[in-house]
């Protein structure tokens, strides 16, 4: 497979949040607007990728009884560094997505690609991989956040035109729960048969 | 009074998965069947009153008086993989039958979002009880775990006794498994934000 596909294929046939259903604690969590949830996309796509690199490199040192932990220190350490970035860089960001932040050590597509793809895939083939996971990733989160900030607050990226009134339970839980049911069905209708 | 107001706050108020969207994966994942559910639920309780417990003394004892707290990702992950590994052999040796019930969903607590988010929350959030906002001292933390664990245990069951029912209905194919079982989870955190304001 070539190293573009490897990308394409992260968006559309094995969506993590659409197809494999993966990571649903930020993605119904931090899509309160679509820019909260691209925020929360491309922090889980910086961390992805880099580890994903990392583990493909170090896979034929790690003995294989040990593997899961190791993943989950290695992880761990880049997610303290984009926590710890964001802290300073963009602290109202890291306010907003808050505990979801550190939880990206626990977000089942980081340790899934490490485990599924990474550890028997060369260094470039990985990191095109967590780009691609990553992307499908940010694209799904801003596209639900777009949805409920839409129906929600009446804006788009934080561009109102309703003057602030909403439907205000899109942007409470109920709504991502609702949200996020009714968007993985209408995914389905639309790819049945095709992937 | 205190302790009241932690237990309705985390058990109704401020339900775990259904308002903090903590431990959707054992949520959606585990909840096919009410007796899984339930021990999936007894095995969540038992590691996050433990892990809460350890690293909460960690980060008051360690971490804070060496300056380190920027550790704190790291190492509650570790205590909490470490745990649950230790509370697996234990169990083996000291309550074969115990393990039979719960053996099969300890691996799966470790990726459980809920137990880090919770360990995480009570070290680093300010809690508003009675009119006083205040970090919570070891045994409010603890019991703020052993809540939001009861809390996660009414979610899922009550989930499980209706995904139970869903299972014979008539759904329509899109909405079929993972689409239909987010949408009843949407009616049920309506029905949780009835409780919203009482604490």
């Amino acid at each position: 497979m070539s190293r573009i596909d490897l990308i394409k294929k992260g968006l559309i046939k094995d969506n993590p949040t659409f197809v494999l259903v993966l990571g649903m604690c930020p993605t119904l969590g931090t899509t309160t607007s679509a820019l909260n949830g691209m925020g929360m996309g491309l922090a889980t796509l910086v961390v992805l990728t880099l580890s994903n690199m990392v583990i493909s490199a170090l896979a034929k040192y790690i003995p294989d009884k040990v593997r899961i932990p190791s993943y989950i220190v290695i992880i761990s350490a880049f997610v303290t560094i984009i926590q710890l970035l964001m802290q300073a860089y963009m602290p109202s960001l890291y306010e907003t997505l808050g505990l979801f932040i550190p939880l990206i050590v626990v977000n089942c597509i980081v340790l899934g690609r490490a485990e599924a793809f990474a550890n028997k895939n060369t260094v470039l083939d990985s990191a095109c991989d967590g780009l691609g996971i990553g992307l499908g990733f940010t694209l799904s989160l801003t596209l639900i956040g777009l949805v409920r900030e839409l129906l929600g607050s009446g804006s788009l990226f934080g561009w109102s035109f309703t003057g602030g009134d909403g439907i205000l339970v899109f942007v409470l839980a109920p709504g991502a729960f609702l949200v996020l049911g009714l968007m993985m069905a209408l995914f389905n209708k639309l790819t049945q048969g095709r992937i | 009074m205190t302790i009241l107001l932690i237990l309705v706050s985390a058990i109704f108020v401020n339900n775990i998965v259904l308002s903090q969207f903590l431990g959707i994966c054992p949520f959606l994942g585990v909840s096919k069947q009410v007796n899984t559910a339930v021990g999936m639920s007894l095995a969540v309780t038992f590691v996050m009153a433990l892990a809460t417990c350890v690293t909460w003394l960690l980060q008051t004892y360690v971490l804070v008086p060496l300056n380190m707290v920027y550790m704190q990702t790291v190492t509650f992950i570790l205590v909490i993989a470490g745990l649950v590994q230790m509370v697996e052999i234990i169990l083996k040796k000291i309550s074969p039958a115990l393990y039979q019930s719960l053996g099969i969903f300890l691996p799966l607590i470790t990726t459980n979002c809920a137990v880090l988010g919770v360990a995480l929350m009570v070290v680093q959030k300010q809690f508003t009880f009675g009119g006083k906002a205040h970090m919570l001292n070891l045994g409010e933390s603890v019991v703020f775990a052993i809540a939001s664990a009861i809390g996660f245990g009414l979610a899922i069951t009550l989930f499980a006794a209706i995904r139970e029912q869903l299972e014979t209905s008539d759904v329509p194919k899109p909405f079929k498994g993972i689409p239909i079982a987010l949408i009843t989870a949407g009616i049920m955190a309506l029905a949780f934000m009835g409780f919203s304001g009482m604490v």
